[in-house]
């Protein structure tokens, strides 16, 4: 198959040379690969981003998923924002409220868009939302985040991966906001290659994140780790927008959070054998949910 | 490259909570249903890696049995799917297994009616993204690189020919084809894989050929 890049490296000169954005170049991928239209691919990605506002406007509402173990969390932190004297400011704890909806209509079997998967999708619409408000983007550019974030998220799975069970929460969630700190850069006028930097600098700190939700639940930790993603996201892209680079390039960044991945047990990926599904309240909480021998108590 | 288009990054738009337990096995349920051409009345359903593990918590299980009913990744009915199954006349069975598989998240689906039955084997790669590895105990040797399609025909003089002849019609290429049957003039399989994405009018096509009784795209 023949692609415009194949690396993050590419895709950065790519785009530097052409003067483009890296959403654009996405978008030309898109239309080389698959044979359609600009227009039809702009209004594929224009319902998927109508898909997570109406998840975050649901979740901001209170959800509560069928375990009882997540769910209202996205409002306690809107009611708290409310109050404006929040320590880590408005911006920042507006996005980790996003992205906490988001992951909380997903437990709860809403309807949301895998971003790069479901476990990890609050992080990019999360971002957007939170930054919409600054920024004032309009319905293309918010659409063009959605392709920046692609762009990266393209390299990760084809280069590493994006899937919990193969490669840790690091695929999933730290992919989600390596590709949204990319696309924070890309809308506030950063430059491509300070884009992949953003990137770069988020993935490296979420090396090692281990897949380990208590009672095999999309719910505990993944919400709360889509909000430190998203948190994540924004010190990166502030970073790289001030001019800081990542000593180790994206693409070799990418590379080591695969190995790392290979390396870590199966335990530690999405099997819920391992980690915090193992702790004692943990496996108290999977017994209650599924039945099963109670040990101890959920405290 | 297993991943082609931006919509496998930035999609699929899907019920909750995991797009490889979910959707992808939502995704593997239906497309066991095309290959199986109508709606079947019982399904047998062994479960393998993490999809035993998990499956209860993840919605697998309704969302194969959603995919069964021929419901895509984004139909809320998939939270139903279990009454609908009762009401469509489906019944059905999910079976842990602990033996190891290549893939983590592997499904059989064994499904069929009082005339016939077929056996299926779907692989969840991530993302929402699945291929299928086995159809009645045929292997489907899938790079996972290309869009592929899968026709069920009988053997019969000609097929080949015909099914190559439209993608060439269609200035589709082919990278990659395995033919197998069972037994001579039994029912034969061919597995092609594309270099262009096969759209749903030259699926339809290829399907109305002579002696060709299925055809399914099994990795896009």
């Amino acid at each position: 198959m023949e692609v415009l890049f194949r690396n993050v490296r590419e895709l950065v000169e790519r785009a530097t040379q052409e003067n483009k954005l890296i959403s654009e170049i996405m978008i030309e991928q898109e239309i080389m690969i698959t044979d359609r239209s600009r227009e039809e691919i702009m209004a594929q990605m224009d319902r998927n981003l109508t898909v997570m506002e109406e998840a975050v406007e649901k979740g901001l509402r209170g959800v509560h998923s069928t375990s009882g173990l997540t769910g209202g969390d996205a409002v306690l932190l809107q009611n708290y924002l409310k109050k404006g004297n929040t320590l880590t400011g408005e911006l920042m704890l507006d996005a980790v409220s996003k992205a906490v909806a988001t992951n909380e209509v997903n437990a709860a079997m809403g309807t949301i868009c895998a971003t790069p998967t479901a476990g990890s999708a609050g992080v990019v619409p999360g971002t957007l939302f939170a930054v919409k408000n600054k920024l004032n983007p309009t319905r293309e550019q918010m659409i063009r985040y959605l392709f920046t974030s692609g762009a990266f998220g393209f390299v990760v799975a084809n280069n590493a991966s994006i899937s919990g069970a193969a490669g840790g929460c690091q695929a999933e969630v730290g992919s989600a906001s390596g590709m949204a700190a990319a696309a924070i850069v890309e809308m506030a006028g950063g430059s491509p290659a300070q884009c992949a930097e953003a990137f770069a600098i988020t993935l490296k700190n979420m090396l090692g994140l281990v897949c380990d939700p208590v009672a095999g639940l999309v719910e505990v930790p993944c919400v709360k780790r889509n909000a430190m993603g998203a948190s994540n996201s924004l010190v990166a892209a502030d970073m790289a927008l001030a001019g800081v680079t990542s000593r180790i390039p994206c693409d070799e960044v990418i590379d080591a959070m695969y190995k790392i991945g290979q390396t870590m047990p199966a335990s530690l990926r999405e099997t819920g054998q391992g980690g915090l599904a193992a702790t004692p309240t943990g496996k108290w909480l999977e017994a209650k949910i599924f039945g099963g021998a109670v040990v101890g108590s959920g405290n | 490259m297993k991943f082609k288009s931006v919509f496998d990054i930035i999609g699929p738009v899907m019920i909750g909570p995991s797009s490889s337990h979910t959707a992808g096995a939502a995704r593997i349920g239906r497309v066991a249903r095309d290959l199986f051409g109508i709606q079947p009345t019982w399904a047998k359903i062994h479960l393998y890696g993490s999809f035993a593990e998990t499956y209860k918590g993840h919605g697998t299980d309704i969302a194969i049995i959603g995919g069964l009913l021929d419901y895509d990744t984004f139909d809320e009915r998939i939270k139903t799917a279990f009454a609908d199954a009762e009401q469509a006349g489906l019944t059905y069975e999910f079976i842990p297994e602990t033996a190891h598989t290549e893939h983590p998240n592997t499904a059989r689906i064994v499904i069929g009616d009082e005339n016939r039955e077929m056996s299926m084997v779907g692989i969840s790669i991530g993302g929402g993204k699945t291929e299928i590895t086995e159809l009645n105990g045929f292997p489907l040797r899938l790079s996972g690189d290309m869009a592929a399609i899968l026709v069920v025909h009988e053997d019969r003089s000609g097929c080949i020919a015909s099914v190559s002849n439209c993608l060439a019609k269609y200035d589709i290429n082919i990278g990659h084809m395995e033919v197998s049957r069972r037994e001579k003039g039994n029912m034969a399989l061919m597995v092609i894989e594309v270099d262009q994405n096969v759209n749903a009018q030259i699926l339809k096509e290829i399907g109305d050929l002579p002696n060709i009784t299925q055809v399914t795209r099994i990795a896009d």
